[in-house]
């Protein structure tokens, strides 16, 4: 066998009370596509970080090319040929494309050199950019085509690339898995971090399993199944949620016509809307994130006002209410953004509990709190919902985002609502939460509940969603029946590639 | 190297244990400091923390602690609720004095008339005169989205050139012999605030302490006072969870108006005596201070309105008697702020020394 590109060798960094990655070996041949794989808090970030010389691992070796690596930094990982294309993009909306490169750059050539590099590289990988864009006006595929670009400029030996495709279209992965395939038919090697098991299955030549700072093994994606690569990441055998029979009731929530400014600066507006959910009935909403997600759940939860008629529950115009009044009506939404939005960071579960079940769990008299209640409503969310917290006297912050997205989701499952709205309720979840969390949502329609879910897991809203719209930029599609729709269906309804050029490689 | 680290859950430890951390820290530096001007350290700080309480005098000094501290709590508590929501009332300074004018003038208007009802008649005019002065900026910030800061700031100016002119014109004492001033309600029985003079106890200080109580209960015990807090720490969160703004704007600016008003009131029918130039002396603006000493907390506010009091009384002392300079006392009482609001770091993350190793 010939010699592997990185070789890791019982690396091992601990935290406080946890031991992120304990004694991690694996290599990754040269012009091979390595998936790590595993749940949020297997330890996924932690190892790419010693592998990107963000964190120092306490024990351990890495061997690059037959020599000692140990980067002390980014910048020297970077000068022995490894890049990173990062999940959250770092790019600044008002300058140009090739600004934005010259600015992660050590020695940036004079920018009329730079981009004709950008383009040159651009040409050959199928990635078109134009470097005087600005990218503000970039869609979320485009931007992560800079950050691609940015790191191929280096002529990179080892590509890193975190949850690339969370952000994109079916045909803008498409065109991604183009370029990646390129790159490893000229060498270049790429360690893929991802959840979804269909992609690595498709992309990937190996693939290595962590669990809890551990590997527990690893395989060729190709000839294991997707199943059997998930029951590896968690553990154990995984539960598929169950969709039982479902008789549709009257309609719980209309909209119709419903245009909306979004009320922050980069938002997007909501153009025309129409939507019916009847009871018993779960609508998936996909799209990209960005594409006026946050403002129609706004809209719904009662924080951005519309016409009355605009939105009706049960017959009745709710468009002028505000949040408390529609939680009384039984419309109970759930926000993507946890901290902050869903959830108060520094309170304590109790009083998070407290947040929006005050008037279904009356858990106030005559404005008066009744702690006692909250307290009990908060461990019931807690028990229910398999929250793993030491009680519900800690702050909302010290949950991990799994955890407290169970929390969230668990405390308007459990007021029993009429309408339900989530938007990502699986986000950043690991498999076995989010399991529970979409069997829970499946059980609330049973249960003759009304449910939109708003997501951008296309996997997640074919396995519980009955019908399917797509939201793009503010205008929501036709909803189609889930049964028999195919991918190809599903992204021309999410926009396509969003304009994009398809790449001719 | 040290680095801070976030703690996940803010210190309960810390969070009690910075305030004294603070007062000693600001003992050490003010002692240099004072050492610096060339005075026994040791005799100065004793003379600030030490005299007031149980020094020769103090007998003298202790009813004015609560002489001072009362105002300072009653402005403090109501604007602490706006500052935990994220609502800056900067002018209660104005709102006090607007409450002295409006009560002391019911007073006025009532003389001589003997009777219980004139004392609870300035009581209710001095909360809602300050109430008024606060509902201007609330009401623009509402309705124009005027910031708040400057509003009440600048009314504090205005409300300080209307002093001067009731002063000198509609409130002036008529058996004043042209002097400016309003009569002294010290010499009007039904309208002066004093329970015990002798101790320096009015009804201010039971003000202050049933507000204390008040805040507690609201912000622990009340859906509005969670609404305040959830404002203050999430705001998306508190719109989520149906929290109106409008709302809460007028409520915070209100309640926070009303109880400077019933301080100037307070305050004119008793200590001061009456409606004067140089009436108003920057309680609105040291509440500020207390409010955030006391972390908005109402029993904290209770405590830091008397530390505050007493560096006040003790600062006098050693100025008198010490000839400290009034700048450097002040400078010592910057520092107290200063070494809370850093020590206050401490609650919300830790020290770590990190070790950097050669490249």
């Amino acid at each position: 066998m010939s010699q592997p590109l990185l070789s890791l060798k019982g690396l091992t960094k601990a935290y406080p009370g946890v031991i992120a990655n304990n004694d991690i070996s694996f290599d990754i041949g040269a012009g091979e596509v390595h998936a790590l794989l595993g749940e949020n808090g297997a330890g996924k970030s932690t190892l790419v970080k010693m592998i990107y010389g963000l964190v120092k691992p306490d024990s351990g070796t890495m061997t690059l090319r037959g020599d000692a690596y140990a980067p002390a930094e980014p910048r020297a990982a970077r000068a022995d040929g490894i890049a990173m294309v990062f999940q959250h993009f770092s790019l600044f909306d008002a300058l140009n494309v090739a600004e934005n490169i010259a600015l992660g750059m050590e020695n940036p050539p004079p920018m009329r050199d730079l981009a004709s590099r950008i383009r040159e590289v651009s040409e050959t990988y199928g990635l078109p950019l134009d470097p005087f864009r600005t990218v503000g006006d970039l869609s979320a595929g485009e931007r992560q085509r800079v950050e691609i670009i940015r790191c191929l400029l280096q002529d990179p030996k080892l590509l890193i690339m975190d949850e690339p495709t969370s952000v994109l279209t079916p045909q803008e992965v498409e065109i991604l898995f183009k370029t990646l395939e390129k790159l490893r038919a000229e060498g270049t090697s790429i360690l893929y971090i991802s959840h979804k098991l269909e992609e690595i299955r498709r992309l990937c030549d190996t693939a290595t399993i962590l669990r809890l700072g551990q590997v527990v093994g690893g395989c060729i994606p190709r000839e294991t199944t997707a199943r059997d690569m998930a029951e590896m990441m968690v553990g154990s055998a995984l539960k598929t949620p169950e969709r039982s029979g479902r008789a549709l009731g009257e309609v719980a929530l209309d909209i119709s016509g419903l245009s909306v400014a979004s009320p922050a600066e980069f938002g997007t507006a909501l153009k025309n809307l129409h939507l019916t959910v009847r009871q018993g009935e779960i609508l998936g909403i996909g799209g990209v994130a960005g594409n006026g997600q946050e403002e129609l759940l706004g809209v719904l939860s009662g924080e951005i006002p519309t016409e009355a008629e605009a939105v009706k529950l049960a017959g009745q115009p709710v468009g002028r209410m505000g949040p408390t009044e529609r939680r009384t009506l039984g419309l109970l939404t759930a926000p993507e953004e946890r901290l902050g939005h869903a959830a108060a960071p520094d309170m304590s579960l109790t009083e998070n509990a407290l947040l929006t079940g005050a008037v279904r769990e009356k858990l106030e008299h005559r404005g008066f709190l009744r702690w006692g209640a909250a307290r009990a409503f908060a461990e019931k969310i807690i028990a229910e919902f398999d929250v793993r917290t030491p009680g519900p006297e800690n702050a909302a912050r010290s949950l991990s985002g799994g955890n407290l997205q169970k929390f969230v989701i668990g405390r308007e499952v459990l007021q029993d609502p009429d309408v339900l709205v989530v938007n990502q309720p699986t986000w950043g979840v690991d498999a076995a939460a989010a399991a529970a969390i979409r069997q829970a949502l499946l059980d609330l329609a049973a249960n003759g509940a009304a449910v939109i879910c708003i997501s951008q897991d296309l996997d997640e809203l074919m396995e519980i969603a009955d019908r399917f719209a797509a939201l793009n930029e503010g205008r929501l599609s036709e909803p189609r029946p889930t049964e028999g729709l195919s991918v190809d269906e599903i992204g021309l309804m999410m926009g396509g590639a969003h304009g994009m050029e398809v790449a001719n490689v | 190297m040290i680095r801070l680290e976030k703690r996940p859950q803010p210190s309960r430890a810390w969070s009690m244990a910075t305030p004294v951390l603070a007062v000693i820290a600001t003992m050490v530096f003010g002692g240099l400091l004072f050492a610096a001007l060339g005075k026994n350290p040791f005799q100065s700080i004793e003379t600030i923390f030490w005299e007031p309480l149980f020094g020769e005098f103090s007998f003298y000094y202790r009813p004015q602690l609560l002489v001072k501290g009362a105002p300072l709590v009653l402005i403090a508590i109501g604007l602490s609720l706006g500052f935990r929501a994220g609502i800056w009332n900067i002018g209660a300074e104005g709102q006090y004095i607007m409450g002295a004018i409006a009560g002391a003038g019911v007073g006025l208007a009532f003389y001589p008339l003997d009777a219980w009802y004139v004392f609870p008649l300035m009581v209710i005019a001095g909360a809602l005169g300050g109430w008024a002065w606060a509902m201007l900026p609330a009401l623009l910030k509402v309705k124009f989205g005027t910031n708040e800061i400057l509003v009440s700031l600048m009314l504090v100016y205005v409300a300080e050139q209307l002093l001067a002119s009731m002063s000198l014109g509609l409130l002036k004492n008529p058996e004043g012999f042209g002097f400016p001033g309003s009569r002294n309600l010290n010499d009007y029985a039904a309208g002066n605030s004093w329970i015990a003079q002798d101790i320096g106890l009015h009804w201010g200080v039971a003000a202050a302490l049933i507000a204390v109580i008040f805040a507690y209960v609201l912000l622990n015990r009340h859906m509005a006072g969670f609404q305040i807090r959830l404002s203050g720490e999430a705001p998306r969160a508190a719109r989520f969870a149906g929290v109106n703004p409008t709302r809460l704007i007028l409520l915070c600016l209100g309640l926070a108006g009303a109880l400077a008003g019933m301080a100037g009131l307070f305050e004119v029918s008793g200590p001061a005596g009456q409606v004067s130039i140089d009436f108003n002396v920057g309680y609105g603006f040291t509440a500020i201070i207390v409010a955030f000493l006391g972390r908005l907390h109402p029993v904290g506010i209770l405590l830091a309105a008397a530390l505050m009091a007493l560096t006040y009384i003790g600062g006098e002392i050693a100025q008198g008697n010490l000839g400290l300079p009034a700048a450097a006392i002040q400078v010592f009482q910057g520092m107290l702020l200063f070494f809370l609001l850093a020590l206050d770091l401490l609650t919300n993350y830790r020290l770590r020394r990190t070790v950097t190793e050669g490249n």
